[in-house]
């Protein structure tokens, strides 16, 4: 067995047999990103030489006893989380060369728990986008290409395609990522690998460069679900630092994926069949309910009637929020400065957020900023949120009747880099099953499940209750039993 | 509602964003498209319902903490990123005259 073909749970029980050392397995996912980094672009930032002497270190604790949860797993850093002493670029020019002077509760959650930080992986500029198209670092190529045309370089999704892009092609042996609208479920389901987004409050958001707060929420991108619920475990968890993490204990994910999905009443919403939706996409989401209902599930027909209105509330909220998160950066306290030699302050002001962010974000910024302007904030932003609240109580009625719902995760496969990029409301309708649950605050996990006519994977959602991480865990567990995924990428290590 | 020239200048101006000619043109049409899309909203019965606050599918409090200092005297790590500083200051253009 190659180093880089072990899970996480695999490497784990590899490294406590002493059949490999961390050291070894990072020096092979070092040996990988080299030879496949420079096409895929997955990495902003290799640290190569920390992470073998972090595995070094991982190795010591080990042969003392004193081994953590993931004690010498080496993973990729979605490049959002700050990381001590390590360049934080959020794929934006603004934020320059800033190094952040502390580390996100999140990646501190996984160095206290033994991790290797291989680096910090490519994504939309601050995660404002469907993929990976948007950074300043360049385009993250997905690894899988199409078996009739595997010269097109598709896309990997966004706006964590570079977490996706790399466990996919084994240049990490998971990473983490942050969904504000889909932003991990979608790139997974492009990819072929499993992402959760925990319920909002699971994670503390204290150190990741913040998009649409009330929106945002960190979780992992792994090869199984299994390794998903691993290192969720490890990144969740209270945190005093930030006021919406929630004050619950962690529980067990892993131990939950071996639950049984029997007598679990599964929902099926009328609203996510949608005008258009690829016949391939319907067919496999009939294929995974039924392999739900032969594991012993009852498969529950219901409505969330505002289903349609997701998207353009999400695109009030999410730009309202990032307008203000994103005023920060100002060309003063941290990043770029851009300003000609007599320049006064607005002057500075104005040039560096010019200069400093892309097209994608400057339009973002611009709608936030008109909904939330006099004379629009109620027409525009309070309508929104209660559009939002609608949203809300239609999965809380369905609760009433079901346990969890499953639903396509993309509704389509992973397309070709140059389309899809002139229209950005095109581009906002990957987003079209994720982003509901984003605006409800819940669990949802993208699982891999078959391939298209082209030799794409294909994704199915699992969406849970609030803090119901273990029920979406035993239905994904189940859905990649029976779809038994091992398709591989054309690129990977 | 469509957005005219003048609105976006405006809006750029609020948010600070410096914009030439060419821009305002592109901006004004993108920003037309996907406020009309947006527009849809308008159509939801929402008499009487109270707007979403906050992300948490759960009601919860903010929790408090003791009004105490917990962490400071740290200007050296925080001005480190600064693009211009002054000593313990960060440096800006003359604001005042």
């Amino acid at each position: 067995m190659r180093p880089t073909d072990y899970t996480i749970a695999e490497g784990l029980r590899a490294l406590d047999k002493r059949e490999i050392s961390s050291v070894e397995l990072t020096q092979a996912y070092v040996e990988a990103i080299e030879t496949h980094n420079p096409r895929l672009n997955a990495y902003i930032t290799v640290t190569a030489q920390q992470a073998l002497e972090e595995a070094r270190a991982s190795d010591a604790r080990r042969a003392e006893g004193k081994s953590g949860a993931l004690e010498g797993i080496p993973l990729g850093i979605k490049d959002l989380f700050c990381t001590a002493g390590t360049r934080t670029t959020a794929a934006s020019r603004i934020l320059g060369e800033f190094v952040p002077p502390y580390e996100s509760s999140v990646s501190g959650n996984l160095r206290r728990d033994g991790a290797v930080f291989l680096g910090k992986l490519n994504l939309d500029e601050f995660a404002m986008g469907s993929a990976n198209t948007t950074s300043a670092f360049g385009p993250v190529e997905n690894p899988w290409s199409r078996a009739n045309d595997p010269a097109k370089r598709l896309v990997p999704g966004g706006s964590s395609g570079g977490s996706a892009a790399a466990v996919a092609a084994r240049l990490a042996m998971g990473a983490t990522a942050t969904d504000t609208g889909g932003s991990i479920r979608q790139p997974a389901a492009f990819c072929g690998v499993t992402g959760i987004k925990p319920t909002y409050g699971r994670c503390s958001r204290w150190g990741v460069v913040a998009f649409a707060s009330s929106l945002d929420q960190a979780g992992p991108i792994a090869r199984n679900v299994e390794d998903c619920a691993i290192l969720l475990r490890s990144m969740s968890g209270f945190d005093p630092k930030d006021s919406t993490s929630a004050d619950l204990p962690v529980p067990d994910f892993a131990a939950a994926c071996g639950r049984s999905v029997k007598g679990l009443r599964i929902g099926v919403p009328a609203e996510y069949t949608m005008p258009g939706l690829a016949p391939e996409i319907d067919a496999l989401w009939q294929q995974g309910l039924a392999w739900l209902k032969d594991a012993g599930a009852e498969i529950v027909p219901i409505s969330l009637p505002h289903t349609k209105y997701a998207l353009p509330t999400y695109y009030v909220v999410a730009p309202a929020e990032a307008s203000s998160n994103l005023a920060r950066y100002d060309g003063v306290r941290f990043g770029t400065r851009t300003a000609e030699r007599d320049s006064d302050l607005r002057d500075l002001y104005e040039r560096t957020r010019a200069a400093g962010f892309g097209a994608e974000v400057r339009r973002r910024i611009m709608i936030g900023t008109y909904v939330l302007s006099a004379g629009y904030y109620d027409a525009y932003y309070l309508k929104a949120q209660k559009v939002r609240a609608l949203i809300a109580r239609d999965f809380a009625e369905a609760w009433d009747k079901v346990d969890a719902i499953v639903t396509p995760a993309t509704p389509s496969s992973a397309f070709p880099m140059d389309e899809r990029q002139d229209d950005p409301v095109t581009m906002y309708l990957n987003d079209v099953f994720t982003v509901t649950a984003n605006l409800a605050g819940l669990p949802g996990l993208a699982v891999p499940a078959g391939l298209d006519a082209q030799g794409l994977p294909l994704g199915l959602q699992v969406i849970g209750k609030a803090f119901d991480e273990e029920t979406v865990f035993a239905v994904g567990a189940a859905l990649e039993r029976a779809a038994n995924f091992t398709a591989t990428p054309q690129v990977r290590a | 509602m469509s957005l005219d020239a003048a609105t976006v200048r405006r809006v750029a101006n609020l948010a600070r964003l410096r914009l030439d000619e060419t821009e305002v043109e592109k901006l004004r049409s993108e920003l037309n498209g996907i406020l009309g899309w947006i527009e849809q909203l308008q159509a939801v019965d929402t008499e009487g319902v109270e707007p979403m606050a906050g992300g948490s599918p759960v009601p919860v409090a903010l929790p408090w903490r003791q009004d105490a200092v917990t962490d400071g005297g740290q200007a050296d790590a925080i001005l480190r990123n600064a693009p211009d500083r002054e000593g313990e200051y960060f440096g800006v253009p003359k604001v005042v005259e």
